[in-house]
C-alpha cells in the first residue's frame, strides 16, 4: 500500500459518494454535481493507477483517457445543466417527475 | 522528506473526501457549487502530486473554471429550491428500498473494490515503456501529446464530436438568454476584460505550442481562450447577428471537419484510419491541435452561453410553411 | 546556493501569518465587506510572498518572470472579483456592519 494506491482507494470512495448522492438527492443541478464527483472518483484511480511507474516515468495512456474524459464531463455537465433549466421553465418544478404527477 | 510528503498527500485526500462529502450534503445550492470548484482546484493539485501536469492544467482550466461557469450561470436560471419536497404516502416498500439498498449495496462495492484494490502491485509501468519507445516514430517530444493526437487519436476525434453533439443539442433546446446587459457593467469589469483578453490569447497559444514539448496542448489552450470569451460576454458584449450566423457555426465545427478529413484521407489512400504519412506527423498534428484550440473555445463559450443565437430559424419547417399547412 | 534556499524558505515561512490572517478574518469577520477586505489584501500579499521565495529559486530568469505574472494576474483578478461581490452585495441591500 502505498501513495497512489491509497489515492485509488480515494478514487473509489469519490466514486460511492457521488453515486449514492445521485440516487438520493432529489434536485436536478445537485444530480449534475454528483455526476462530475463520480467522474472525478473515476479519473483519479486512473491516474493513480499510473502514477504507479517507477523510473519509466508516469504512464501516458491514462493521462490521454482521463484529459479526453475531463472534456467529456464537461460536455455532459453542459447539457445537463441546459435540460435541467428547461425541465423547471416547462414543468415548474427543478425535479424529476414522481408516480401520478404529470409527465412521469 | 518522504514522511512529510506521505502527510501532505493524506491530507490533500482527506480534504477532498470531506470536500466531496460536505457539497454533495449541503442544504444551500450556492454553497455546494462554490465548494464544488474548491474541490476541483484541490483535484488539480492531486494531479500534480501524482506527476500528472497535463491533466492537472485541464482540470484548472475546466473543470474548476468552465464548469465552475456552467454552474452559476444555471444557478442564476433555476428558482430557489424548496425547503423539504414531501413524497405523497411513500409505500413501505419505496420507504425502505432506497436507504437498504445504498446502506448495503454501496458498502459491499466499496469492500471489494478496495479489496481488489490492495492486491494491485505498488510499482507497474503501464505501457510507459511501449510510449516511450515509439515516441521518435510520433514526431512529437511529448508522449501525452504524442498519445493523444497520435497513437489513441481516434479517442480524440470522437472526443471533438461528444463536443460538438454537446452544442447541438443545447442549440437545440432554446434560445440564448442575454448574460449581462450592456448597461449595468462594472467599469471595472470592463477595464480587467480589456486588460486580461490580449494575455489570454498570448498564453492560449504559448500553451498551444507547448503542448508539442511540454505538458500543454490543444485542450489547454482551448479552454483558456474559452475563459476569455465568457470573461468578454460576462463584460456585457455580444456577437453580432454578422458574427453569429454562419463564421460560429463554421468554427464551432472547423475542428471536428478538419480532424475528420486528416483521419480519413489515408483511407481513401488505402492505408489505415488517422495513419499519418511519414515525415507529415508534426505538421498535421499542429494543424489539428490549432484548429481543435479554436473550435474547442467556440464550443465551450456556445455552452456557457446555454443557448443557440436568436437569429437562428426557430422551427423546421421555418413557420412560414408550417402556418400554410394548418390553414390546409 | 546554500543562501537562495535559505532566503526562499525564510521569504515562504513569512507568508504563512498572512494567509492565517486572512483566514481567520474570512471565518471570524462580521460583515462581507470586511471579509473581502481581509481576503484579497492578507492573501494576496501573502502570495507575493511565496513567489518571491520560488522566484529566488527558479532556474532562469524566464521562469521567475513567469512567477511574477501569475502574482499580478492573481492581483488583477482578486481586485476586480470583491469590487463586483462589494457592488452586489450594496446593491441587494447589505448594509456595512456598524459598531452599534
Amino acid at each position: 500500500m502505498n501513495i497512489p494506491l491509497l489515492y485509488a482507494a480515494g478514487g473509489v470512495i469519490l466514486f460511492f459518494l457521488g453515486l449514492h448522492a445521485l440516487f438520493v438527492r432529489v434536485h436536478l443541478l445537485r444530480k449534475v454535481l454528483a455526476a462530475n464527483i463520480m467522474g472525478s472518483g473515476v479519473f483519479m484511480v486512473f491516474i493513480a493507477l499510473a502514477a504507479r511507474a517507477g523510473e519509466a516515468g508516469p504512464d501516458p495512456v491514462p493521462h490521454a483517457m482521463v484529459l479526453t474524459g475531463i472534456v467529456v464531463t464537461v460536455s455532459f455537465t453542459a447539457l445537463g445543466l441546459v435540460l435541467a433549466v428547461k425541465i423547471e421553465q416547462t414543468s415548474g418544478r427543478s425535479r424529476l417527475p414522481r408516480k401520478g404527477e404529470e409527465g412521469a | 522528506m518522504t514522511l512529510l510528503s506521505a502527510l501532505f498527500d493524506l491530507l490533500l485526500l482527506a480534504t477532498l473526501l470531506w470536500l466531496a462529502w460536505r457539497l454533495l450534503a449541503s442544504a444551500d445550492l450556492f454553497k455546494a457549487v462554490v465548494l464544488f470548484i474548491a474541490f476541483s482546484l484541490l483535484l488539480a493539485l492531486a494531479w500534480v502530486r501524482l506527476n500528472a501536469p497535463d491533466v492537472a492544467l485541464a482540470e484548472a482550466a475546466i473543470g474548476a473554471g468552465i464548469t465552475g461557469a456552467l454552474l452559476m450561470v444555471a444557478l442564476g436560471r433555476l428558482s430557489p429550491e424548496d425547503a423539504c419536497p414531501h413524497r405523497l404516502h411513500p409505500t413501505l416498500g419505496q420507504r425502505l428500498s432506497a436507504p437498504l439498498l445504498i446502506s448495503l449495496a454501496v458498502p459491499a462495492a466499496v469492500a471489494i473494490l478496495l479489496s481488489s484494490l490492495l492486491t494491485l502491485p505498488e510499482t507497474a509501468a503501464g505501457l510507459a515503456p511501449l510510449v516511450t519507445s515509439h515516441l521518435a516514430q510520433s514526431e512529437v517530444a511529448h508522449p501525452v501529446t504524442a498519445v493523444l493526437l497520435n497513437f489513441r487519436g481516434y479517442d480524440t476525434l470522437l472526443e471533438v464530436a461528444v463536443l460538438v453533439l454537446a452544442v447541438l443539442g443545447i442549440w437545440c433546446l432554446g434560445e440564448a438568454q442575454v448574460l449581462t446587459l450592456p448597461g449595468s457593467v462594472s467599469p471595472v469589469l470592463l477595464g480587467m476584460t480589456r486588460v486580461l483578453l490580449p494575455v489570454l490569447v498570448l498564453t492560449g497559444g504559448y500553451l498551444l505550442w507547448l503542448g508539442g514539448h511540454a505538458p500543454g496542448g490543444a485542450f489547454q489552450a482551448g479552454a483558456l481562450l474559452a475563459a476569455g470569451a465568457v470573461l468578454w460576454l460576462f463584460a456585457g458584449q455580444m456577437l453580432s447577428s454578422r458574427w453569429s450566423d454562419l463564421p460560429l457555426r463554421l468554427l464551432l465545427l472547423l475542428g471536428f471537419q478538419v480532424f475528420l478529413a486528416t483521419a480519413a484521407v489515408p483511407v481513401l489512400q488505402g492505408n489505415l484510419l488517422l495513419a499519418y504519412p511519414p515525415g507529415w506527423a508534426k505538421t498535421m498534428i499542429l494543424l489539428v491541435e490549432t484548429l481543435l484550440a479554436g473550435s474547442i473555445a467556440a464550443v465551450l463559450a456556445a455552452a456557457v452561453i446555454g443557448g443557440r443565437p436568436a437569429c437562428a430559424p426557430q422551427s423546421f419547417p421555418p413557420a412560414g410553411q408550417a402556418d400554410e399547412e394548418k390553414q390546409q | 546556493m546554500e543562501i537562495r534556499e535559505l532566503l526562499a524558505a525564510l521569504l515562504m515561512l513569512t507568508a504563512m501569518p498572512f494567509f492565517l490572517a486572512g483566514t481567520l478574518g474570512l471565518l471570524r469577520f462580521p460583515d462581507v465587506f470586511c471579509r473581502l477586505h481581509a481576503l484579497t489584501k492578507a492573501d494576496n500579499l501573502g502570495l507575493g510572498l511565496i513567489v518571491l521565495g520560488l522566484m529566488v529559486q527558479a532556474d532562469s530568469w524566464q521562469a521567475a518572470a513567469r512567477l511574477l505574472l501569475i502574482w499580478l494576474l492573481v492581483l488583477l483578478a482578486g481586485a476586480t472579483v470583491a469590487h463586483l461581490i462589494a457592488r452586489q452585495a450594496l446593491r441587494t441591500g447589505q448594509n456595512p456592519w456598524r459598531l452599534s
